[in-house]
């Protein structure tokens, strides 16, 4: 074995030869790791048995054949499919739109000193501090005098200007050299061109890490949609798998596909793009 | 940055907006100096709108006292009213717990994981950095669902496992002590990986002489870890308590789901009450006023915590 290290081994006085620490370090990781990931596995697995199966003794640990059946229960019992579109809808306007708001207030923040801006920041950064629960009242109230209760709108608005992702693209704007900026401004270029055609560009990394957080934000959130929502056919995927389970007769089959159906699209996701999201996250956490 | 432009930059940036026209030039200047408003306009709106209102609004909700409908102003009686709720104070409790021992025992697990993701000893990191990473992508109402039917007394597959090796029936969610421990549980698996990765970044910007020069004067593997490794994490340590701190007195969707707060209030959190007041017995008044002493907690550990951990500078 080479070891292609960088960094000198950090345990010089250790006996042992260095591959056999090599080989237990990586075996007890392993272990580790199938204990975080066997709740995904068993998911997959339950969510193609009946709910019986599911509490049988022992317990299944391969795939049975209850797949389709539990998909229509779903669909009976939960309006699954109209669920499915209104989380997709939701998640992907409210994605788009929060993006531009947060990505043109990061860059507003980053890179113009204006009057107020640091009281305006620190205001925002209070947003991030101050719990959710304190606003969930009024809002609320809001939105029932608005008449917006069991509407998308009333889902996405409250949350379009997420304070953290306003920091994060403030935090990835602040890393651009300002010369490419002035010097197009010396070009004569608007304001809001230059935004579009020298700004963005270069921010693609931090704007994928900003879309995979505001999807994954809103795919998952659970306390607002639960409040604004009324009715099974304006659930969200959420709200409806936490109304199954209310259920005084909860079909687990069918619960379970559903859930498995709310988690898998998202690692999935995650694992198509999480350079950028595990970076973009990192630059909004770690450069304080 | 409007100290450097030329007159004539201001003028064709102005003129961007409006070609045809040509203002006079302190309208130029308005204009020019409007700029940076715009961008930061629509969130600053919608912020006003749906945080700061609100925020505002919570309080002078948290005056008034919900009579059979009428509201009723009753100036601190809220406040008084919440000093003396033993629910509220064994909410508090329930959280301190959680605070005390489940956030320790996460970010040292995450340490360890960090430190051994960045030994050059192991094989395969990038995999096991998404696998440990991989809990945080998942939704708390899914995580919640699937951790209730894997910690089902009876049925469930972890105790079905547990009775492989010979050990009895564990009451996970039905005996008040083990809900705390299956709630710590299902918070650890799912933050674990989001803090290790904090820490595994804070640790790849060390420089590797420090390790270098611990090396040279003799240090073991443990005094390398206590004088370099932990004061290097220290801006690491005070972020992710800080986020765990704000997450914890937060904490809703996890008990919620999991065990609704039970039993007999076990795994009651501030969050959990806080909901049950406003949306159960529509009580708003109460509500807001505890949503309010739960921000000034937040505040307060806030504040000692950057005291204790922060940089010295």
């Amino acid at each position: 074995m080479t070891l292609t290290a960088t960094r000198p081994d950090r345990t010089p006085s250790s006996p042992r030869p260095v591959r056999s620490r090599s080989i237990l370090l990586t075996s007890s990781l392993a272990i580790a790791v199938a204990a975080v990931l066997l709740p995904f596995y068993w998911l997959i697995i339950a969510a193609t048995h009946s709910s019986k199966e599911i509490f049988d003794s022992p317990p299944p640990l391969l795939p049975g054949g209850h797949l389709m059946d539990n998909l229509s229960t779903l669909e009976s019992s939960a309006r699954f499919s109209d669920v499915i579109v209104n989380s997709l809808l939701i998640t992907v306007i409210y994605t788009i739109a929060a993006g531009a708001i947060c990505t043109l207030a990061g860059y507003g923040f980053a890179k113009f000193r204006f009057r107020g801006s640091s009281a305006l920041f620190g205001l925002l950064m209070l947003g991030l501090v101050i719990p959710t629960q304190v606003t969930l009242i009024p809002l609320f109230k809001m939105m029932v005098d608005l008449e917006w209760l069991g509407t998308y709108q009333a889902v996405i608005t409250p949350n379009l200007a997420l304070p953290f992702g306003i920091f994060l693209m403030r935090q990835s704007m602040a890393a651009l050299p300002d010369e490419l900026i002035d010097s197009a401004r010396m070009d004569g270029c608007g304001e809001f061109r230059l935004f579009l055609k020298v700004v963005l560009p270069p921010m693609k990394p931090a704007l994928a890490a900003l879309a995979i957080f505001l999807f994954l934000f809103q795919w998952n959130d659970f306390i607002w949609p639960l409040v604004v929502l009324r009715d099974a056919g304006e659930f969200t995927i959420p709200v409806a798998l936490a109304s199954l389970q209310g259920l005084d007769q909860t079909d687990y089959g069918a619960l379970l596909t559903g859930t498995a159906l709310a988690a898998i699209p998202m690692a999935l996701v995650f694992l198509a793009l999480q350079r950028h999201f595990v970076s973009g996250l990192l630059a909004g956490a770690v450069k304080e | 940055m409007t100290t450097t432009t030329t007159p004539d930059s201001i003028l064709k940036a102005a003129g961007a907006a409006r070609p045809a026209a040509a203002p006079r030039p302190t309208a130029r200047i308005l204009r020019r100096q409007a700029v940076p408003y715009l961008f930061v306009l629509p969130a600053l709106v919608l912020l006003a709108v749906f945080k700061l209102y609100p925020i505002g609004s919570s309080f002078l909700m948290s005056l008034y006292e919900n009579v059979n409908g009428t509201q009723k102003f009753v100036g601190a009686g809220n406040y008084t009213r919440a000093m003396d709720d033993p629910l509220l104070w064994t909410a508090l409790k329930n959280t301190a717990i959680i605070l005390v021992v489940q956030v320790p025992v996460m970010l040292a697990l995450a340490v360890g994981i960090a430190v051994a993701l960045n030994s050059t000893l192991l094989r395969g990191r990038a995999f096991f950095r998404l696998g440990f990473f991989l809990p945080t992508v998942t939704g708390l109402v899914a995580y919640g669902i699937i951790f209730a039917v894997l910690l089902n007394t009876q049925y469930g597959l972890v105790n079905w496992l547990l009775g492989l090796v010979g050990i009895g029936e564990v009451p996970w969610l039905t005996d008040p002590l083990w809900a705390r421990i299956s709630l710590g549980l299902a918070l650890t698996w799912h933050y674990t990986g989001y803090n290790a990765v904090i820490f595994l970044a804070r640790l790849q910007s060390l420089p590797a002489e420090l390790y270098d020069a611990a090396a040279v004067d003799g240090a073991s593997a443990w005094q390398s870890f206590r004088h370099v490794t932990l004061p290097g994490l220290r801006p690491a340590l005070l972020l992710t308590t800080v986020l765990s701190t704000i997450g914890t007195l937060q904490l809703f969707d996890e008990p919620y789901v999991l065990t609704g707060g039970g039993p007999d209030n076990a795994t009651l959190t501030i969050g959990v009450y806080l909901y049950q007041n406003a949306f159960k017995y529509f009580d708003f008044g109460y509500a807001s006023a505890v949503a309010y002493i739960l921000t000034v907690l937040i505040g307060i550990l806030g504040i000692v915590q950057f005291r204790l951990l922060g940089e010295k500078s």
